[in-house]
């Protein structure tokens, strides 16, 4: 296969999972920044106590987590074609991708929320600030810089479970290397995705460490580092 | 409660009889996992309007639990929290979220920490004007306000920096500012020095007096250090076991025999009295304490008067003295000079005469 061959499928596969993996970091995002907040404020001691709920959330959340990405996909075909109306595709492959990185993200919020210092909610409550204040005002800004690097977890994994998706004909660049590098052996497309892989993953991590890296030295949090964090959060 | 007469009323001019906290009968007891630990066991707090009033004890007395449930930050278990006129508990409502008439009681009390806390994503300025976008003021005003702060504080030049970039000392200067953001009449401070070296806590107690004064603001204020009441405090109360033991101002808590915060306040040593010896605690305040008593005393009666300890200090800008002297002769032989000290506008204890009492009734 000669380069001007392959350039215009990598540059689709490219854009594929561009669009899978912006499009469900979004939905992971805006599901799980309250779930993970969520889990915080009901858990005991919070300030919206509620343990049955909250119990019921980190069961969901854990069950959603450790379901292998491939049985979640087929588990929610049903559902994929109620949203989308149909099941394979990019489109369809965004359904089951956001779903599972919504509690994947939750729980990275919650740990990341929790080491705010309980002490700063304290203050806000003492000039009369309500839960949403709280939120608002405390725990989303003071644990910003930890947001940023738990959203590169999110992108990076979802990079990931991509690849899987195109399995199912989803395209990206995994679709690319299971069915030219796999399936009809063409060695170089698959090392030519493998580095384009490498380069992009290389890039969002450096591009979300640097912006955490560069909000923690302003606030210069007394706390770990976010990259320890991440790592932590990541085993 | 009136002060002594014949003292001038140093600088209190902001105090008024009008009580601005009043708590009563309160208690908290904590639960958890079936331990109970009572924190407040029945405590009776009453704060005057524009006086600075220390709470002091040791750790675990119940301090903090006490200033907390002040603002009901603490909910506490029963009892009465009236601040301002207005009852605190009463408003509390159900259920462990404040509803929205304690919340803006509370933004009318300013709070300040021992860890500053401080939102450390936030410029110095944001942070003044963090409880102003609660209260929902608009932009020009907060700014303008929280100008106004930081240059009382005599922080005006750090406005655009990050509480990271700024020493303990700013960081609670930042804190106060914060505090007072909400035109507070009162102001809580829970150990808002103890992270601070000695030079600091006295310059950031110099701007709580100042504030006092200038604002008319009451500050209660809660310590485990002798030193902070000695330097700011109006009145005091000593906290033990979730109980108030002593309290009231300094010059009635110096004129109350027995005293412990009286004695804390002005430790002396020295031995106690014998068959031949009577010691004796003499405390002076205001102009007694410039008059030469002793010598009169010892000129008018003609005896050897020793002096075993002393110490002349300002307690909550009251000039006060104590002093350890002792007199030849057992204390029967003594009544007349004591009796002349008493007559002077001193205040006279004699250290462990109970005790020999009591030998002498064995006997
Ligand atoms: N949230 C809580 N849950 C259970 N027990 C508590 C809680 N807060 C305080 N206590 C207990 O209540 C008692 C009084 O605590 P408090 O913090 O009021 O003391 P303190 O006088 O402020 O002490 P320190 O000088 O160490 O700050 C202590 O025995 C403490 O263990
Ligand atoms: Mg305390």
């Amino acid at each position: 296969m000669t380069w001007s061959e392959m350039q215009p499928l990598l540059a689709q596969a490219c854009w594929d999972t561009l669009y899978m993996v912006g499009w469900s970091t979004l939905i992971a995002v805006v599901g799980g920044l309250p779930l993970g907040i969520l889990l915080v404020l009901t858990d005991r001691g919070g300030l919206l106590q509620n343990l049955a709920a909250n119990k019921v959330i980190g069961q969901i959340v854990n069950i959603a987590r450790s379901l292998p990405f491939i049985i979640l996909m087929v588990a929610l075909m049903t559902f994929t074609r109620w949203i989308t109306g149909t099941t394979i595709g990019r489109a369809a492959a965004i359904v089951p991708l956001a779903i599972g990185a919504i509690p994947f993200f939750a729980r990275l919020v919650e740990t990341a929320v929790r080491e705010v210092d309980h002490g700063l909610v304290e203050a806000v409550q003492a000039m009369g600030g309500n839960t949403w204040t709280v939120v608002r005002k405390v725990l989303v800004p003071e644990s910003l810089p930890s947001l940023i690097s738990s959203t590169t977890t999110t992108i990076v994994a979802l990079i990931g479970y991509s690849a899987m998706a195109g399995t199912v004909g989803a395209g990206g660049l995994g679709d690319i290397a299971i069915r030219y590098g796999y399936q009809r052996f063409e060695t170089q497309l698959m090392w030519i995705t493998v580095a384009i892989l490498a380069v992009v993953i290389s890039a969002i991590q450096f591009a979300g460490d640097y912006a955490a890296r560069s909000l923690h030295r302003r606030g210069a949090h007394s706390g770990p580092a976010p990259k320890l964090r991440l790592l932590k959060a990541a085993s | 409660m009136p002060l002594c007469p014949g003292t001038p009323t140093p600088a209190h001019s902001t105090v008024t009889e009008t009580h601005v906290i009043t708590t009563t009968d309160l208690t908290k007891v904590y639960r958890s996992r079936g331990r109970e630990v009572t924190a407040l066991d029945g405590v009776d707090l009453h704060v005057r309007e524009g006086e600075v009033y220390g709470v002091i004890g040791q750790s675990g007395a119940g301090k903090s639990s006490l200033i907390r449930c002040v603002n009901l930050l603490e909910r506490p278990t029963s009892g009465t929290v009236t601040v301002a006129g207005q009852d605190l508990t009463a408003l509390a409502g159900r259920g462990p979220r404040a509803g929205r008439e304690l919340r803006q009681a509370r933004s009318r009390i300013g709070m300040v920490f021992q860890h500053f806390n401080l939102l450390s994503s936030r410029t110095v300025q944001d942070n003044v004007e963090l409880p102003l976008e609660i209260l929902g003021k608009s932009g020009t005003e907060r700014s303008r306000k929280a100008r106004e702060l930081l240059d009382l504080v005599g922080l005006a030049d750090k406005a655009g920096a990050y509480p990271a970039q700024l020493s303990g000392g700013q960081k609670q200067r930042v804190g106060i500012a914060r505090a007072l953001a909400g035109d507070p009449k009162v102001l809580l401070s829970d150990e808002a020095t103890s992270a601070l070296d000695p030079e600091t806590t006295r310059s950031i107690l110099a701007l709580l007096r100042d504030l006092n004064r200038q604002l008319g603001l009451t500050v209660l204020l809660i310590t485990h250090e002798m030193d902070v009441v000695k330097s700011v405090c109006d009145s005091a109360a000593l906290m033990e076991n979730g109980r108030i033991v002593e309290s009231g101002t300094v010059s009635e808590l110096l004129a109350t025999p027995g005293s412990e915060l009286a004695a804390a306040l002005f430790p002396l040593d020295g031995e106690a009295s014998g068959d031949d010896r009577t010691v004796l605690d003499v405390t002076f305040q205001g102009e007694s304490a410039t008059q030469p008593v002793i010598s009169q005393l010892a000129r008018t009666y003609n005896i050897d008067i020793s002096i075993l300890g002393a110490a002349i200090d300002t307690v909550g800008g009251l000039q006060v003295g104590r002093m350890r002297i002792e007199l030849p002769g057992r204390y029967e032989d003594n009544v007349v000079p004591i009796g002349f000290l008493r007559e002077k506008g001193l205040q006279v204890e004699v250290p462990g005469r109970e005790s020999a009492l009591v030998k002498e009734g064995a006997k």
